[in-house]
């Protein structure tokens, strides 16, 4: 497994070197490095040497892939694309174009975005299961069949409606907890509750279909008929042979996204006002901050990378039978 | 342990939620609910905090309140008057011509060879507590020279344990000036300066040669070592600003934070090494006199201002205007400032929960979005702005006031169709000026929140005039006592004479096509677009509406290659000078890089220009203004738009607001009344709980039956 993994991780290097060049393409097929420092020294009095000034400053002023004026390597390395990008693969993330520290600042703000995911995850995985499990065990049942409707209209509304709407009744007619803002601590309790509440209800129309799907699966396999056959009540059916099977495919879905809960969600994070590095990459985005933007997706590409080798990793835990060569 | 820390979770809770009389809702510590603090937004992270580099509205809400320039505005008093701050006096400026001899206050600019400008500031003021102020037993300052080790065991500003502070004098005004100089340190205004301080170019271009590569071996430069031949130093609390030549604006350049003192301290302390990588900069924890200082800088949550310890008292203005009185806004005349010990600026970045959280009484004053508008202000029969009931019910304020603003749509006068000083362009562009109806935009876009523009000066600016006098002939006639706007036959009238009937060039017969350049895109613009092209529609005009991102409309700009486009701008300072050099040909955009965005050139208006820009207020001045307004009415480079006007909400138990769109540091005067706030609160945000039991109720109910099911499914066979 020691090898699988090792050949993964050189496999990956490849892809990040990918994701570095169609990040720094895109990012200045739409921006040019005056733009950024324009954007940046704000709207008035904004002289071409103060730009030329920002530009040095930040190393923006140099060739964007190929230094003509530069000797051999440095035709290369001398660049813009270079310098910004070498660095990331030993996770030296630099400063931001407004001279803050990235690592810094993604380490102070990763905390808010995992108090959120977290408990999304958790209790998203209690409910979605129980739902699902209610809806398989009474199958082509009227409590399936509404079940399955009211799955759908759930999955059909817009994220952005539960956000709104769920701000606008527990919030503000019911008055139960803020309405956006972030705290630290215990403090913090009252200011996730809503966003992960949100986050459960935007995702249990779609979540519980899928797992029910899974369930309804199992449910007809032998060993299930098996097990009827031995006369186990149906609750031993149920969560000793139907759940714990069904968990293998429901497991690994879930293994995949565990490191990217650090990233946080870009929409949840902006409407609760939460400090996280979701809010982080939108305000990058909007203030044309490359180092940010570069970073953040970097990240992002690691994380996801190690979440696929997780993956695999538990497949060989939950099923004995699948062997990593 | 698991059991302890759920035990410690729950406990949490039932006293969060349980034992307590607070709000459920309540977004901040309980024991902050009786304080004597502010509650505000801030939408976006203001990008410098350093006075010599902040130029922005949300980077000025909190540097008003932290750095003392000389001067400041009157609070009370308009139109805007400038008054002491640090000053002891307003400072008199003083005339010399090549030979060194004194100049009558009104002499004429081009004898003017030095203007010298004195300011004495008052003894005894304190710099707030700051570790770069510390020392030891010694007399050595304790965090100047920090090794590579001490630095890396800190994180934030508070980490250091110890702070100092020191009297301000003259000398922390010249450091700060020297600061435009310096090679590291980008400031917006410096060239402005350095063509009007005497010697800031050449310090400027001595520090980048000697500096270029070869800085001190931490980074810093000691600008006490370098003279600055404009600025001198006469006693501790004295000293003089030298100005090349005549500029009259230079006063109110003394009332901006880039003027603020700064302790030479400072710049050594946050220019050690490493610094920077633990972003303990001056851009990011600012060190002033003011009455607060920033105690939590935390852009991506909240800053947090705190009263200063060390701050001297300042008293609140004893005269105002006459309505002042009335108003109550002289209920506090003489009493010591600040009343109010904190302000915490939270991150929304949404405005609905901003706007709802200002309904719960979280935040004690709102503006008011277009999606909020209709449920907070609604118009009077006589067209007046006025409270909903629910607002009013709640005893929610409304202030409104003119801004020393304006939007407007441009002509690229380089432009081969509108632009240029022939009369077919002229004409061109005085029938559009008609018929682009900015009362009906005003009226649909803006919610009624503006003053159509007559000219480029806005209320509030010396040579505004309101009435008959100040109505621009061209587009409006004066009937019955008000300005109406002129008929789009007449319009038609004018394109006919500029050779475009009904929207067709008679000379080749084609269809008149134009291109509107604007930076706006989305959806949500269509509305707007649809408006713009119906305007130049009524002449027959074909207008082509070319939506590009900020960039790339900027870049447009800088090379002169728009046609028409939507700009705006915002007094710096209330002088008419800060709104005709728009105009100025010597500051056109697309050739100098100027702030002149149609790129206008009339050589008799640059020439009244340079006569007004140095005069002083006056009967002689608003002649001259006059003859100005009229020339750029006539050539109409501009279609003069609109002057927006601010509504903003505050909350019963938050007084003093008169608005002040000059003054930056108006904190100081602001009182709340914690108490009537905090009983506000409980009354609005009773938790709601029924509903919630109801649900639970009906979940139990449909339960029910599923249980039976299950039970009757457990006693059946299995196959």
């Amino acid at each position: 497994m020691i090898n699988y993994i090792l050949r993964r991780i050189i496999y990956a290097i490849p892809i990040l070197i990918g994701v570095n060049i169609i990040t720094f393409v895109l990012f200045f097929v739409v921006n040019t490095p005056d733009e950024m420092a324009r954007m940046h020294l704000g709207q008035k009095h904004v002289t071409l040497e103060a730009i030329d000034k920002w530009k040095s400053e930040r190393g923006y002023d140099k060739p964007v892939v190929w230094n003509t004026a530069a000797d051999s390597m440095g035709k290369f390395t001398d660049t813009i694309f270079f310098n910004k990008s070498i660095r990331l693969f030993v996770f030296d993330f630099g400063q931001s174009d407004n001279g803050r520290d990235i690592g810094y600042d993604i380490s102070q703000r990763m905390w808010p975005s995992l108090a959120i995911t977290v408990p999304s995850l958790l209790l998203g995985l209690l409910a979605y299961i129980s739902f699902a499990l209610i809806l398989a065990f009474f199958r082509a049942t009227y409590i399936d069949i509404w079940g399955v409707v009211i799955c759908v209209i759930m999955m059909s509304i817009s994220s952005m409606f539960y956000i709104i709407g769920g701000q606008f009744v527990i919030s503000k007619l019911l008055h139960l907890v803020p309405i956006s803002g972030y705290d630290s601590g215990f403090e913090a309790i009252k200011f996730v509750a809503l966003p992960v509440l949100v986050g459960l209800i935007g995702s249990i129309g779609s979540s519980t279909r899928w797992y029910r799907t899974i369930f309804l699966e199992e449910m007809h396999k032998d060993f299930v008929r098996t097990a009827r056959a031995k006369g186990l009540s149906e609750k031993v059916v149920l969560f000793r042979h139907v759940l714990r099977n069904g968990l293998i495919p429901i497991l690994t879905g879930v293994v995949v996204v565990l490191p990217m809960l650090f990233i946080g969600s870009l929409i949840t994070e902006s409407f609760f006002a939460i400090p996280g590095l979701g809010s982080y990459t939108i305000n990058a985005i909007q203030s044309q901050d490359f180092s940010i933007v570069r970073s953040m997706v970097y990240l992002g590409s690691v994380l996801y990378i190690i979440g696929l080798i997780l993956t695999d990793v538990s497949y060989t835990i939950a099923d004995p039978r699948i062997r990593l060569e | 342990m698991t059991r302890i820390t759920l035990y410690g979770i729950l406990s949490t809770l039932i006293w969060m939620y349980g034992c307590s009389d607070e709000p459920w809702n309540n977004p901040y510590p309980y024991n902050q609910s009786r304080s004597n603090i502010y509650y505000d937004v801030f939408e976006e992270r203001p990008k410098h905090l350093d006075p010599i580099s902040a130029y922005s509205a949300n980077e000025y809400v909190f540097l008003g309140q932290i750095y003392e320039p000389p001067l400041q505005y009157h609070f009370l008093k308009r139109p805007y008057e400038l008054t002491l701050l640090t000053a002891t006096k307003i400072p008199e400026v003083e005339y010399f011509d090549t030979d060194g001899n004194q100049l009558a206050a009104d002499a004429p600019a081009e004898m003017v060879h030095r203007a010298i400008y004195r300011i004495t500031i008052r003894p005894g003021i304190l710099f707030q507590p700051h570790p770069a102020f510390a020392k030891d037993e010694a007399g050595n300052y304790r965090y100047h020279h920090l090794s590579k080790e001490n630095i890396a065991r800190v994180n934030t500003l508070a980490d250091f344990q110890e702070t100092g502070t020191r009297e301000l004098t003259a000398e922390d005004y010249l450091y700060q000036i020297k600061r435009f100089a310096h090679p590291g340190v980008h400031s917006p205004v410096a060239g402005l300066q350095g063509k009007y301080i005497l010697g800031l170019q050449e310090l400027s271009e001595q520090l980048a040669e000697e500096h270029a590569d070869n800085q001190h071996e931490d980074g810093y430069i000691d600008l006490r070592e370098y003279d600055l031949e404009g600025v001198k130093i006469l006693d501790r609390y004295t000293y003089e600003v030298i100005l090349k030549e005549k500029y009259p604006q230079f006063i109110y350049w003394l009332s901006m934070p880039f003027f603020a003192p700064m302790p030479w301290e400072a710049d050594r302390f946050y220019s050690q090494y490493g610094m920077k990588d633990k972003n303990i900069v001056l851009n990011w924890y600012p060190v002033g006199t003011g009455p607060y200082m920033l105690i939590e800088n935390n852009p991506n949550r909240r800053m947090v201002l705190e009263r200063n310890p060390n701050f001297r008292g300042e008293t609140f203005p004893q005269t105002g205007e006459e309505e002042d009185v009335v108003n109550g806004f002289l209920r506090d005349a003489g009493q010591t400032m600040p009343f109010i010990d904190k302000a915490i600026y939270s991150l929304e970045v949404e405005n609905i929960p901003a706007w709802n959280k200002f309904l719960q009484g979280y935040y004690d004053v709102s503006d008011i979005q277009s999606d909020s508008f209709d449920q907070a202000v609604q118009f009077n029969a006589q067209g007046g702005a006025e409270l909903t009931e629910e607002m009013q019910a709640k005893n929610i304020r409304l202030l409104t006031a003119v801004t020393t603003s304006i939007f407007y749509m441009g002509f690229n006068m380089l432009d081969e169709v509108v632009g240029g000083d022939s009369e077919q362009a002229r004409l061109l562009r005085r029938a559009i000026s008609i018929v682009v109806d900015y009362d009906e935009y005003i009226s649909i876009f803006a919610n009624g929140r503006g003053m159509p523009a007559q000219g480029p000066l806005p209320p509030g600016i010396f040579g505004h005039m309101e009435g008959e006098a100040g109505t621009n002939h061209y587009v409006y006639q004066w009937q019955d006592g008000r300005t109406v706007r002129r008929s789009v036959k007449e319009a038609r009238d004018l394109m006919v004479r500029a050779g475009y009937p009904n929207g067709r060039d008679s000379a080749s017969g084609r269809a008149l096509i134009l291109y509107l350049d604007t930076p706006a895109a989305g959806p949500g613009t269509k509305a707007l677009f649809d408006w713009y092209r119906k305007q130049f529609a009524k002449l027959g005009i074909n207008l082509v509406i070319r939506a590009t991102d900020y960039n790339r409309f900027q870049e447009k700009m800088i090379k002169g290659t728009a046609q028409i486009f939507v700009w705006g701008w915002n007094a710096d300072y209330p002088d008419p000078e800060n709104f005709m050099f728009l105009l100025y040909g010597p500051n056109a955009k697309a050739t100098r890089n100027g702030e002149n965005a149609a790129n206008y050139q009339n050589p008799e208006f640059d020439q009244l220009f340079n006569q007004m820009k140095s005069m002083a207020n006056g009967p002689e001045r608003q002649v001259v203004l006059d003859e100005m307004i009229e020339i750029v009415r006539k050539d109409a480079p501009w279609i003069w738009g609109f002057h927006p006007v601010g509504f903003s909400l505050h909350h019963g138990w938050y007084s003093n607001a008169k608005p002040n769109l000059m003054s930056n540091n108006t904190l100081k005067y602001k009182r709340i009344d914690p108490d009537s706030r905090y009983e506000m609160r409980k009354k609005w945000n009773q938790p709601v709980l029924w509903p919630v039991l109801l649900l639970s109720v009906l979940l139990i109910i449909s339960i029910i039956p599923a249980w039976f099911s299950y039970k009757r499914r457990e006693r059946s066979a299995a196959l």
